[in-house]
């Protein structure tokens, strides 16, 4: 097996049966990887053998980083790792402090998060739609999704002032108040997003062309999934309910009604139609937790300077991608933390990828590692 | 910390930690709640051994490998594992720790085939070795970098050259 090879491509030929197995290297530098990922792939003929993947092209120390940086500031680098699912990054970290601390989160404020976090799994989970279309050849959706997805971001530029790098949630609440008509601006997205919802069931939900590429492929059994840390759309494609949100509940997810929708295969076509579910699920959370949606303030008695007592925690939270962690250590006393390590959810699901892939046929494997939706930011941190 | 801080979880959690302190036994070097969560603190010879049996019990059934973080404590290096049950609603951490002029542990791969990036992870940024992986070669860092980054001594130097030579 050739792993480390410089060139793009590498025959190696078996000295007893003739056999002749080439190598390829795919990424960073390619399309289909979504960023800077890469793979080396032996085939024989069209036939996957092994994967290798590579990752670390954009490792940025986030971790080290944080451990020079005081508990405010660090939100900044957490809108760094998940780049399109910024929110649901920045609340796992701030929970984890206010855990630490033992801070009282007003309940304005945990709406206004879930609000803001449900908005942006669904903005993630067009991305993944548009994207997802193009890798299996379709034109369209990357349209549709782009398209509602930049209604999404209006709505985030309106509240936070930047479109995608929020740094909006603060221990102990939100940066400032909701501006005025935000909750009628939201309701006509949710109306804007249903439409689009159906627009999507005749491009590739219903497409003759798009399930038989993806119907069958990539999937592994659920126990194998779970062995190797394997979370969020992808376990719930293989049939297991697994979502934080109902299996260690956190905010106030609790008092919503909600379902988490699950497939049967794991196959690339399940991964995709859990989250187009997911979508529609969202939307129902984000008009209930509207109507509920309470006044006071948005902000809890935090103190000005934040010192942990010593110790550690660990919380997690559910991402579009799935599982995400912070364990944080203190030692007590200081205004930085003592260590921060970030177990994200694309990391942990792409050790599953050679799984997946071996034995397939090299045209599938782009679609099964687009089916992935992994987000470089946070493999490499 | 205190136990004001678990009333409801004691209640779930009590079960559990007579069966982890049976299954622990004489490895175990402290019980322990740390928030709501409860820690076992294990010498790195037997942590396999603890980390096998936890996942094989049914009672316990940890067959989710959460997180492996690495912690440097100058001294010591400190590997921590969050296990987590689907069946159950439980969760326990799981600690060791090598010597800092002796870092190894022995490798979980074994027990959870997720612990793979985790340790190559570790290996990269902490110089913890884990011992009998089958691949340590770099992972997040490119082949050839010097020193441990992710360790306290690690000084960031203002500007970092790529690309050696």
């Amino acid at each position: 097996m050739a792993t480390d090879t410089g060139i793009s491509a590498n025959i190696v030929r078996d000295p007893v049966t003739e056999q002749a197995e080439l190598s390829i290297n795919m990424g960073p530098q390619h399309p289909a990887t979504h960023g800077v990922f890469r793979m080396v792939l032996t085939l024989d003929g069209e036939r996957v053998v092994d994967v290798y993947p590579h990752i670390g092209y954009l490792h940025r120390g986030s971790e080290r980083l944080a451990e020079g940086e005081n508990f405010q500031q660090i939100t900044t680098l957490f809108d760094r790792l998940d780049y399109v699912a910024n929110f649901n990054n920045e609340w796992v970290y701030v929970r984890a402090v206010e855990k630490a601390m033992g801070v009282e989160v007003p309940e304005r404020a945990d709406y206004i998060r879930l609000i803001l976090s449900e908005l942006n799994r669904i903005a993630s989970h067009l991305l993944f739609y548009g994207t997802y279309g193009l890798d299996t050849g379709a034109m369209n959706p990357v349209m549709i999704g782009f398209r509602d997805r930049e209604r999404i971001q209006q709505i985030f530029e309106g509240v936070t002032g930047a479109r995608m790098m929020h740094n909006y949630f603060r221990i102990g609440g939100v940066k400032e108040d909701l501006p005025d008509g935000f909750v009628p601006a939201v309701r006509a997205l949710l109306d804007q997003l249903k439409v689009g919802y159906e627009e999507a069931r005749g491009t590739l939900t219903e497409s003759e062309i798009f399930i038989e590429r993806t119907a069958g492929i990539g999937a592994i059994p659920a126990e194998d999934l779970l062995d190797y840390g394997v979370t969020g759309p992808l376990l719930r494609a293989a049939g297991i309910d697994y979502d934080i949100r109902k299996a260690d509940p956190y905010s106030v997810y609790e008092e919503l009604d909600f379902r988490v929708p699950t497939g049967q295969t794991g196959d690339c076509y399940d991964r995709y139609m859990v989250r187009m579910l997911e979508i529609e699920q969202s939307i129902s959370i984000v008009a209930q937790a509207l109507d509920k949606l309470p006044d006071g303030a948005f902000m809890g008695r935090v103190p000005r300077i934040l010192r942990p007592p010593e110790g550690d925690v660990y919380v997690h939270g559910e991402n579009p991608r799935g599982d995400l962690g912070v364990y944080l250590v203190s030692s007590g006393g200081t205004v930085q933390p003592y260590r921060l390590k970030i177990r994200g959810p694309s990391f942990c699901n792409l050790m599953a990828l050679p799984a997946m892939i071996r034995g397939s046929y090299l045209a599938d494997a782009t679609v099964i590692l687009g089916s992935m939706d992994i987000v470089l930011g946070e493999v490499d941190r | 910390m205190t136990s004001e801080d678990r009333p409801e979880d004691s209640a779930t959690s009590s079960p559990i930690e007579a069966r982890v302190r049976e299954i622990a036994g004489d490895s175990a070097q402290s019980i322990e709640y740390s928030f709501d969560e409860l820690e076992v603190r294990v010498l790195r010879e037997s942590v396999v051994d603890v980390c096998a049996a936890l996942k094989s019990d049914p009672d316990l059934d940890f067959k989710y490998l959460r997180s492996l973080s690495v912690v440097d404590w100058q001294d010591e290096l400190e590997a921590v594992y969050h296990l987590s049950s689907l069946s159950h609603p439980h969760k326990l951490v799981v600690k060791t720790r090598a010597p800092i002029d002796d870092p190894w542990i022995p490798t979980t791969i074994g027990v959870w085939k997720g612990a793979d990036w985790h340790e190559r992870e570790g290996h990269d940024l902490f110089g913890l070795e884990f011992r009998g992986h089958p691949d340590l070669s770099p992972l997040i860092l490119y082949e050839g970098f010097e020193g441990f980054p992710g360790r306290k001594s690690y000084d960031i130097p203002e500007q970092v050259t790529f690309y050696g030579d």
